[in-house]
């Protein structure tokens, strides 16, 4: 049964204010096994002695994939539903242009697999109209799966924005970050 | 012989292993390590409320204007609540977090008061005087609903702003800014748990709190509430059903004649067959030094790793004539078992367990008890059987115990009577008390008033601020408080086997203030050892800013965050028996 059933599409809302870093979407990640028991999303302390803040780091699914862009080997696609797939195994030669390239620092290659290895948003998943294993389990909902009508009315203080700024660099993505109201593009410093 | 239990149970194993203790080993000694948990919170809850359950359902907070959270990482210790805080501040509710710590929680909130460790009664206290000094007082309720109002008041006629900042370390601005948003808000939920339960002085931190809420008459109605937060799976239920020492089902007292007669009649036994009681965990530990207890059964306990003062409680195992362990790995208590019986996980038997809310619900088997290990309730009719007490012990499945447990705690304060499996499944869980088959459980408590006093009021108590057991002084000047890590669960005899667990905080950290570490020339990533007047403690350092927001006034706090060691102290309260395990001091 897909999660939802209203016809509207759903959508990947980020707050990383929410986040307590309990890591259960590491977890859950990982346990799902589709990577290898390996975590495609990230919780890292900004600066641990002085604050508990995390960040979460998915795959932000960019309109214009500046890591697919730099794939040498054509191993990175881009689909026509936005989902910037992970490298194909059969083309990757693990170069690492894509880690250097992205500028939210998703990709890893992974050094034992000779493979660049990054969220592709539970494609498995999200294809068929369930919601990521992450968004499943986040207690604090800052990871949330779903249309905009709800989030719209479950966070009225907030709102998406999914268009940033790396120096002269503007960059739209699929994945949306929740904002306080009154934002509509978030620089990067 | 003495048994020590564990709130990891379900309600029906937790309710057969108080009656195997009692009629099959024939002790009184049984406890369990709830002790080392929330007795404090129990104890403040009977002594105000004469019940020991949160007031509400969790569903309330997700209305109320303003959330109290005390020393309660929540974050790492109930990620799951943090949904219901949420979802409440994204329609605007407020939240104020005390905590010596800026926990992640404590990161988010409107208002973060940073006490010394040790010295919540003393802001509590200053609270409830700013409340009554602007008047923000239900004295409607307060006249009606309960008693020792007057006393309470007069035990903080003195504690004013200053000298609560001088006492706790937060500055009066910011107490006040906290006492004038609960005072004011029109619906409130307060919640506490472990960090100021776990004190020599929990129950007085306790009773601060429930003052607070007693003096703004909000309990009792919608969206208003307050509750401790439960730590283990089966925190609540399992201290409910009649294995501690002093307990019979349905929260019964066992040294009231009419509890055990009651108790005696659905036992099928006489009233003098129930032994007294018992000793408590650590009490029996200490009888065992003695030499007066000589055999041990242990189920889902690992005092080795819970218990404060690991060198003692090891010296006792080893001491023991016989001691069987029931557990479903080899922790590292079993270790010391002359026989371990492989028993059975959470999701290896059907049960119950009552929520941090109070509500009841079913646990299912997903798996069975692999190769030789067997279903714990198993173990015990088989024990049982052998002991001579089969008759007691025929239970065809868990909704049988479950039905003989409602049985045993109806007309109890937890009365169970009322639920039913089917009950259960057909309404997500039912909340206690609910006495009949046509109760609809009570999900939140005291809507009527009517107290479980004996007078029927909620009582106010004084709490006249007192000093830790310990306060610093020259030759250890320094503070240590503990903590707990997201990664851990309880001693970590399930999650220290999970590698990725592990890696997420692979052994004990110290943090510590780095104006502290300065001063003893010490940084990140460096071996420590701390000196403490129990064992000493070796641990690698953090650097830890957020421990002291006002870093210059007192930057004497440290804090360890320990995945396991030796435990640092062992004094106990006479009532109810609390270890001091906070804050003990360092050199
Ligand atoms: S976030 Fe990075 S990895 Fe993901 S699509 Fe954009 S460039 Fe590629
Ligand atoms: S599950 Fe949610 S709250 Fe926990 S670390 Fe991941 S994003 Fe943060």
């Amino acid at each position: 049964m897909p999660d939802n059933t209203s016809g509207e599409p759903m959508e990947f809302f980020i707050d990383m204010q929410r986040c307590i870093g309990c890591n259960a979407c590491e977890m859950a990640c990982a346990e799902c096994e589709t990577n290898g028991q390996e975590s495609m999303i990230h919780i890292h302390y900004v600066d641990r002695p002085f604050s508990v803040q995390t960040t979460v780091q998915v795959c932000m699914h960019c309109e214009e994939p500046a890591c697919a862009n730099v794939c040498p080997a054509d191993a990175i696609t881009l689909g026509a539903d936005g989902i910037v797939h992970t490298a194909k195994t059969s083309h990757c030669i693990g170069c690492s242009n894509c880690v250097l390239a992205c500028p939210f620092g998703v990709p890893k290659k992974s050094d034992t697999k000779e493979l660049m290895m990054k969220c592709n948003m539970c494609y498995d998943r999200t294809s068929v109209g369930k919601k990521p294993m992450c968004a499943t389990v986040c207690p604090s909902q800052a990871l949330y799966f779903g249309t905009r009508t709800e989030i719209a009315e479950k966070r009225p203080n907030s709102i998406p924005v999914n268009h940033f700024g790396f120096g002269n660099e503007n960059v739209k993505t699929k994945v949306n970050i929740m904002m306080p109201k009154g934002y509509s593009f978030l620089k990067v410093k | 012989m003495a048994m020590l239990s564990g709130v990891s149970l379900t309600n029906e194993k937790s309710y057969m292993v108080g009656k195997f203790a009692r009629l099959a080993l024939k002790t009184a000694n049984l406890d369990y390590n709830g002790r080392l948990c929330m007795v404090s919170a129990g104890a403040g809850n009977k002594k105000a409320f004469g019940l020991d359950r949160s007031s509400n359902s969790w569903e309330d907070l997700k209305h109320a204007e303003v959330i109290l959270i005390a020393g309660a990482n929540v974050s790492e210790t109930f990620p799951t609540l943090i949904h219901y805080i949420w979802e409440a501040r994204d329609h605007g509710a407020k939240l104020i977090v005390v905590d010596p710590r800026v926990t992640p929680i404590a990161r988010t909130a409107d208002i973060f008061l940073p006490v010394r460790p040790g010295t919540d009664s003393a802001l509590f206290g200053a609270m409830l005087k700013v409340l009554a000094d602007n008047d923000w007082l239900d004295h409607e309720f307060i006249e009606k609903h309960t008693s020792g109002f007057e006393d309470t008041l007069d035990a903080v006629k003195d504690y004013t702003l200053e000298w609560a900042e001088e006492i706790t370390g937060v500055p009066a601005h910011r107490i006040l800014e906290a006492a004038t948003l609960w005072g004011k808000a029109a619906t409130s939920f307060l919640m506490h748990a472990r960090g100021i339960e776990h004190h020599t002085k929990g129950v007085d931190n306790v009773l601060g709190c429930i003052n607070l809420v007693l003096a703004t008459g909000r309990i009792g109605k919608p969206y208003c509430g307050y509750g401790t937060i439960t730590g283990q799976g089966n925190g609540q239920g399992g201290r409910e059903h009649g294995h501690k020492c002093d307990q019979l089902p349905g929260n019964r007292d066992i040294t009231n004649p009419e509890h055990r007669q009651y108790i005696a009649k659905v036992w099928g036994v006489e009233e003098k067959e129930i032994p007294g009681k018992g000793l408590s965990a650590f009490e029996i530990i200490d009888a065992i030094h003695r030499d007066e207890i000589k055999g041990l059964i242990s189920i889902c306990f690992n005092p080795l790793v819970s218990l404060p003062n690991s060198n003692y409680v090891r010296a006792a195992l080893e001491k023991l004539e016989y001691f069987v362990a029931i557990d479903f790995f080899l922790s590292e208590t079993a270790h010391h078992a002359d026989i371990v019986m492989a028993g059975s996980l959470h999701e290896e038997e059907e049960g119950t367990v009552t929520t941090a809310e109070g509500r009841v619900v079913r646990i299912r088997a997903a798996v069975t008890p692999p190769g030789k290990a067997r279903k714990d309730s198993d173990i015990i009719m088989e024990l049982a059987k052998r002991l001579g007490a089969e008759d007691k012990f025929t239970y065809a499945d868990s909704e049988a115990v479950f039905n003989e447990l409602r049985v045993a705690s109806k007309g109890g304060t937890a009365d169970y009577y009322g639920i039913t499996y089917k009950k259960i499944e057909d309404n997500m869980g039912i909340f206690w008390p609910c006495p009949t088959e046509d109760h609809p459980g009570t999900p939140r408590l005291w809507e009527d008033f009517q107290f479980k006093t004996p007078d029927g009021k909620a009582h106010f108590n004084p709490v006249p601020y007192r000093e830790s057991a310990e306060v610093p002084d020259e030759q250890f000047p320094v503070r240590l408080t503990t903590g707990r890590v997201v990664s851990q669960y309880l001693s970590g005899t399930q999650t220290r086997r999970i590698g990725k667990l592990v890696d997420q905080s692979p052994y004990p950290q110290l943090e510590i203030h780095p104006e502290l570490a300065a001063k003893y020339g010490i940084t990140t990533g460096d071996l420590v050892r701390v000196h403490t007047r129990r064992p000493r403690l070796n641990s690698r350092l953090w650097l830890w800013k957020p421990f002291v927001p006002t870093p210059y006034s007192y930057p004497i706090t440290g804090a360890e965050k320990w995945r396991l060691t030796s435990s640092p102290t062992v004094r106990s309260t006479p009532f109810p028996k609390f270890p001091n395990l906070k804050p003990p001091l360092v050199s």
